[in-house]
């Protein structure tokens, strides 16, 4: 019973969060916490708390967390489904429409528009990413404030991309790596 | 329909491929949808930047989690309805793997200095990876030299960056400016 509660509660996350991320938290607390009383206010803020820190969607970090410590293992995989099959049958619906028409013409018009925007919306996201790894929680900007080896970091793992001599996953991973050693042993 | 390649090689790369990039992302949605742009359009040559553009605005309309809605829909380009459910697997596997380990380990998770620090300097990382994304797309759209184009890019730039409107919104509005655009272009015709 408890396990159906729970894919159904997952369901209505993966359905009505739009827009990613940080959409998704309400909607997650409101399930568990408000309406179905699965997790105290605390836990859950422990739970976003991970989710932050660890990769992969906080929706399907959240998922995981809940399922696991409501059901085990076997919770897990039933809210993470819950949680994707809303995605799997309309992105899977847009994608057949989108490769179908996409090489017509009016089509091709209407996306060129959309195109400009989306180069936009990820260069805001990194860049937001990029005054977070420079200035911390800090939102001045000071120059002063700057983290030096953040900023070294991020230059020269801008070079070697421009470059196009690591691909992005051993930039990341080298960064976190050298990046550490740096700080630990400066 | 959509389905450029098939053996068994291309599945694993598909999903080796989502499972690397899946387990480091950290951040929002886009930043997947870079390091996607990175791997599968510029490192496989598997999809066209434009189509990857498409995918990006697709992706952050929908409803759910963006990562698993990118791989639903490239999955699906490289290998039909089997390549999304490989490519969703891929992505979904390393949070829940890290995320159970972690349920069990937590407070010392939390309390680890190396972890702690080993996240807060991945960050940059991060950013240069967005950023050589970005730059090499917009300069993509400052050499089709048309004017509306360069326009809507600096103009959802300011929206998003200094007057919070929600993704969402700026990419319905260009959507509308699109169909414009095009009425305007059959009417000349």
């Amino acid at each position: 019973m408890q396990l159906l509660i729970l894919f159904f509660s997952f369901l209505q996350v993966g359905l009505f969060s739009v827009g990613g991320g940080y959409a998704a938290i309400p909607l997650i607390q409101a399930q568990i916490v408000d309406i179905h009383g699965l997790m105290t206010l605390e836990e859950f803020t422990d739970l976003i708390t991970i989710a932050e820190m660890t990769p992969g969607p906080i929706s399907i970090n959240s998922s995981t967390f809940v399922g696991t410590r409501l059901a085990g293992p076997i919770g897990a995989i039933i809210c993470t489904l819950g949680c994707i099959l809303p995605s799997f049958v309309i992105c899977l619906t847009l994608a057949y429409f989108y490769y179908k028409y996409r090489k017509f013409s009016g089509v091709q018009t209407v996306l060129g528009a959309l195109r400009p925007a989306v180069v936009a919306l990820i260069g805001s996201a990194g860049l937001s990413i990029l005054l977070l790894a420079l200035f911390g929680d800090s939102t001045t900007y000071q120059l002063s404030d700057i983290h030096v080896i953040e900023l070294l970091l991020f230059l020269f793992s801008f070079l070697i991309l421009r470059l196009g001599k690591a691909n992005a996953v051993t930039i990341i991973l080298g960064s976190g790596v050298i990046g550490t050693f740096l700080y630990l042993f400066r | 329909m959509g389905i450029i390649m098939k053996s068994k090689n291309t599945l694993w790369i598909l999903f080796k491929s989502m499972f690397l990039l899946s387990a480091c992302t950290f951040g929002g949605g886009f930043v997947i949808v870079s390091l996607m742009n990175k791997k599968f359009v510029e490192e496989l040559g598997w999809l066209e930047e434009d189509e990857m553009l498409d995918i990006t605005a697709i992706t952050q309309s929908s409803p759910g989690p963006l990562p698993v809605n990118a791989s639903v829909i490239i999955g699906y380009r490289i290998h039909g309805v089997t390549g999304s459910l490989v490519a969703i697997l891929g992505t979904i596997l390393p949070p829940m793997i890290i995320i159970s380990l972690i349920s069990l380990f937590y407070t010392q998770f939390r309390t680890n200095k190396y972890i702690s620090v080993a996240l807060l300097v991945m960050r940059a990382g991060v950013a240069a990876v967005i950023l050589d994304v970005v730059w090499e797309l917009a300069v993509k759209v400052f050499k089709t030299r048309r004017f509306l184009y360069i326009a809507m890019m600096l103009l959802a730039f300011l929206a998003t960056w200094f007057f919070d409107i929600s993704a969402m919104t700026i990419i319905f509005v260009c959507l509308a400016i699109g169909v414009i655009d095009l009425l305007l272009s059959l009417r000349k015709e």
